[in-house]
């Protein structure tokens, strides 16, 4: 027979049953929190909208949305009603009084459902209950939660800037942005100004990141993947405990100082050694940027290949020594040929790296799309033009605006496309020799 | 014997004998090659550093000019017995021009004259006029005032002019070169250590831009960040390992991570742009969404170092704390976080330097906006050291150049402290 009373006839300890009172008041009044906050102002617009006059709401879309950001202004004061008509400021105080209701409800059904909550989860409250199990269980779906974030994040990328992308598309075709030779994103403001559609072909963009990109996978891999060798080679354990951590020093500074450097030091640089050879360079020359990048990603080369190298087992590198032959043939004839796929997997790593670069090339880069191979003259990049096209004010239904978001689109699936590639041939090549 | 045993060996030793000499120089130039790869590697650190420090240093000291000035009452534009009001209005410039004036008649003309008042920063009228509304009786009296150097004035006491390189070329005329060396002979210029850089904002002048809105909008942001990515990843990092089953969402789940640890940084700041301040309505330019975006980015980060540092955990302590009869969450929060935290907390910290010196993504949610008020909080419009160095590298004014330099010294010295924290962390883990 059980004993009546007491701790030992509970089934869970007393701060279970505790935790459990308090998960039920927090959790769904929070998640209704959440959820108001997510549409007040959505059903707001809604209702404000609705209460205007016909001829009003008949207007187009983005005067309507400027018509209505005037009312909100109004409302809380940050403009005066100068600037408005009489159905404003009749909206701005239906504003007010909708917001102000909306708030003393959001404050009563929160403390309700948090009540109610704490009211269900005290009833359930017997000796017998198993309330370990039951807040275990609801703590593991936090958990759950918590890394199903990671999920969420990538849709949310994938849905904004898929979103905003086919409204792009809506304006300017898929075929002129895949395959039209020339980039100047300048609109006009009023539609029928002459020379009214700026013209949005991708192709000089793409040439000018993989030109800058090229230029420093060309200084990167070669001196990255020599450092590697060396250090898993020949050094010896001194000076490589001493020297990998002093290189990759190189990957934890900022790329905003990279860009510093590249614009301020190197691009000068460039351009008067370039002019005492008699070479024309630009001073935003993608030679500068990409060099500078190059650096960045020595350290990024250098440890995937370390990692590689170090995965070709021992049995091959002895055999080819003890078939007499020297080490830095060891090394070019069979631990490169067998560590090659990694290799590869790696620079192409390194290569979605230098393609979503931002700063660098935003500071040392030009803005103006230019078709061309030269690495002394200026190019643009895609990021460039993602930032240059939305920082300062935007409006969400220009294609200028939209252009951007169409090119973080190409920009996600380019380097998700390399990355998917690059792990898949290095997992492949692990297996290999495991 | 011996010529027996020489034309006895194999024509194939003979050629490999032959080949060995070639075969160990070129050995040899194999090694240097990685040498030099190495060393190339530490020359490119090398430059970037000193180049840095070089053009930094400077802005760390600040020169002030000292002038005697006349408080005219008449010339302030005030009474014999003003009352506060009119103090806190009353024009101090004109009695720092007249000073100059009085100090060189030789500037005439009005170019001559503008080129004279621009040796003193714009700050000297609030110097005088803090000094005037703390002691009224200076009204009328003369005193000698330490007043800021114009940037310009000050880039020439600092030795950055060459007064060789033709005038034209040069912010500095040859004029204030002649007055600046004359009140350098007089002792009347002094260097001191240059404390509006960490107690202002930003700035239109170089000798009076600062760090301390940045840093306060760093601070801010990073808090967001760590609030929201710390327990988030660890509490991911513990449900991977810990209680995920194998099946196809714990596998989704699992690409995802990996997969976002390699997206360009860019694209979370148009998540942030579209999602977080076009859908949600979030304030712009504001520490609360930067935060949440970094947090989104650092994420990846977290959760997989935190991951590593549970599977370190020695399954001895799981099953222990499971055979006494603990719950499993019981035996991952009472006995398995405390024992993986210094892992944690290392893969954490390093994270949060990502996400202190990242820049693109919070240009675009526009935390590019130029800020002289330090942030009272995580919704007022703020930058990050990070933005506040690309804007001030953007600038054309030259005096900023410096001012960028020292801007880097001081992230990447936060850095330092950072990443050194998280190597004395692990190495304090590793001796456990």
């Amino acid at each position: 027979m059980r004993q009546e009373g007491g701790l030992a006839s509970l089934h869970s300890l007393p701060n279970h049953y505790g935790y459990m009172a308090a998960v039920w008041a927090a959790l769904p009044a929070i998640l209704v929190l959440l959820l108001w906050m997510a549409f007040e102002s959505s059903i707001l617009h809604r209702l404000v909208i609705a209460q205007l006059p016909q001829n009003v709401q008949e207007m187009p879309a983005d005067e309507l949305g400027l018509y209505y950001n005037q009312i909100r202004g109004f409302a809380s004061g940050a403009i005066d009603s100068a600037q408005l008509d009489r159905s404003q400021i009749e909206a701005a105080e239906y504003y007010s009084r909708v917001a102000a209701s909306f708030s003393q409800l959001k404050a009563v059904i929160v403390v309700l459902v948090a009540v109610i909550g704490t009211l269900l989860a005290l009833r359930r409250v017997t000796p017998l209950f198993r309330a370990r199990n039951h807040v275990e269980k609801i703590f593991e779906w936090l958990l759950f939660g918590c890394s199903f974030i990671a999920v969420l994040t990538t849709l949310g990328i994938v849905l904004s800037v898929m979103f905003e992308a086919i409204r792009f598309f809506q304006i300017i075709p898929l075929q002129d942005f895949l395959f039209g030779l020339q980039w100047s994103p300048q609109m006009a403001i009023r539609a029928n100004q002459v020379a009214a559609s700026g013209s949005f072909g991708f192709v000089p963009l793409l040439l000018g990141t993989l030109l800058i990109s090229l230029v420093a996978l060309l200084i990167a891999v070669p001196i990255g993947l020599m450092s590697a060798i060396y250090l898993s080679e020949y050094a010896s354990r001194n000076f490589r405990a001493i020297t990998k951590p002093v290189l990759e020093i190189l990957a934890g500074v900022p790329t905003v100082v990279y860009g510093f450097f590249a614009a301020l030091t190197v691009a000068p640089f460039i351009r008067d050694l370039g002019e005492s050879l008699g070479l024309n360079v630009a001073s935003e020359s993608a030679l500068a940027a990409g060099l500078v990048m190059g650096i960045m990603i020595i350290p990024f080369v250098m440890s995937l290949s370390d990692d590689i190298i170090n995965a070709v087992p021992v049995s091959l590198r002895e055999a080819s020594l003890g078939m007499g032959a020297t080490m830095n043939e060891t090394i070019r004839k069979v631990v490169l040929p067998a560590a090659l796929p990694g290799i590869v997997g790696g620079v192409l790593l390194a290569a979605s790296r230098a393609i979503g670069e931002t700063m660098i090339v935003v500071m040392a880069a030009g803005l103006s799309a230019k078709l061309t191979i030269n690495p002394l003259e200026a190019v643009t990049t895609i990021t460039v033009q993602i930032v240059t096209l939305l920082v300062g004010d935007q409006e969400f239904d220009n294609p200028k605006t939209l252009a951007a978001f169409a090119l973080g689109l190409v920009l996600f699936f380019v380097t998700l496309l390399l990355n998917f590639i690059a792990l898949h041939v290095v997992r492949k090549y692990r297996e290999q020799y495991e | 014997m011996n010529s027996m045993n020489e034309s006895s060996r194999s024509s194939t030793t003979i050629a490999i004998q032959a080949s060995l000499k070639k075969r160990y120089a070129r050995e040899r130039r194999f090694q240097w090659y990685g040498r030099i790869a190495v060393l190339t590697g530490f020359v490119f650190l090398f430059i970037l550093l000193a180049d840095i420090v070089v053009k930094g240093t400077p802005a760390f000291t600040q020169h002030f000019i000292k002038l005697d000035i006349d408080f005219n009452a008449q010339e302030m534009g005030v009474g014999q017995t003003p009352s506060t009001g009119e103090l806190a209005a009353a024009d101090y410039s004109a009695v720092v021009k007249s000073s100059l004036r009085e100090m060189f008649p030789d500037a005439k003309g009005r170019s001559e004259k503008k080129a004279l008042y621009r040796l003193i920063s714009i700050r000297a009228e609030y110097t005088l006029r803090d000094m005037v509304l703390e002691n009224p009786a200076l009204i009328g009296t003369r005193a000698e005032v330490w007043l800021l150097a114009h940037s310009e004035a000050g880039s020439y006491l600092k030795g950055q002019v060459d007064p060789a390189t033709p005038e034209s070329d040069r912010r500095v005329k040859d004029m204030q070169i002649a007055w600046l060396d004359t009140l350098a002979q007089a002792g009347r210029t002094e260097s001191r250590f240059n404390t509006t850089f960490f107690l202002s904002g930003d700035s239109r002048e170089p000798e009076l831009a600062g760090i301390k809105a940045a840093l306060y909008g760093s601070f801010y942001t990073l808090l967001v960040t760590f609030c929201l990515a710390f327990p988030i990843g660890v509490m991911a990092a513990i449900y991977l390992e810990e209680f995920a089953p194998r099946n196809r969402l714990t596998d989704l789940i699992e690409i995802n991570i990996n997969n976002l640890a390699a997206v360009p940084s860019i694209v979370f700041g148009l998540l942030g742009l579209a999602v977080f301040i076009n859908f949600f309505e979030l304030p712009r330019s504001a520490p609360l969404v930067g935060g949440i975006v970094l947090s989104l980015m650092t994420l990846p980060t977290i959760i997989i170092t935190s991951r590593a540092a549970i599977q370190a955990v020695s399954p001895s302590i799981h099953e222990a704390a499971l055979g006494v009869g603990a719950s499993k969450l019981q035996t991952v929060f009472h006995h398995v976080l405390p024992v993986a935290m210094p892992g944690v907390l290392t893969g954490s910290i390093i994270g949060m330097a990502q996400a202190l010196g990242e820049t693109a993504p919070l240009l675009m949610i526009g935390m590019v906006a130029f800020i002289m008020d330090v942030p009272a909080g995580v919704t007022d419009p703020s930058t990050v050291l990070p933005v506040q160095i690309y804007l001030w590298a953007d600038s054309p004014e030259r005096g900023f150049t410096e001012k960028t330099s020292a801007a880097i010294m001081v992230l990447m010295a936060f850095l330092i402290l950072m990443n050194g924290l998280a190597v004395y962390l692990r190495k304090r883990f590793e001796l456990k």
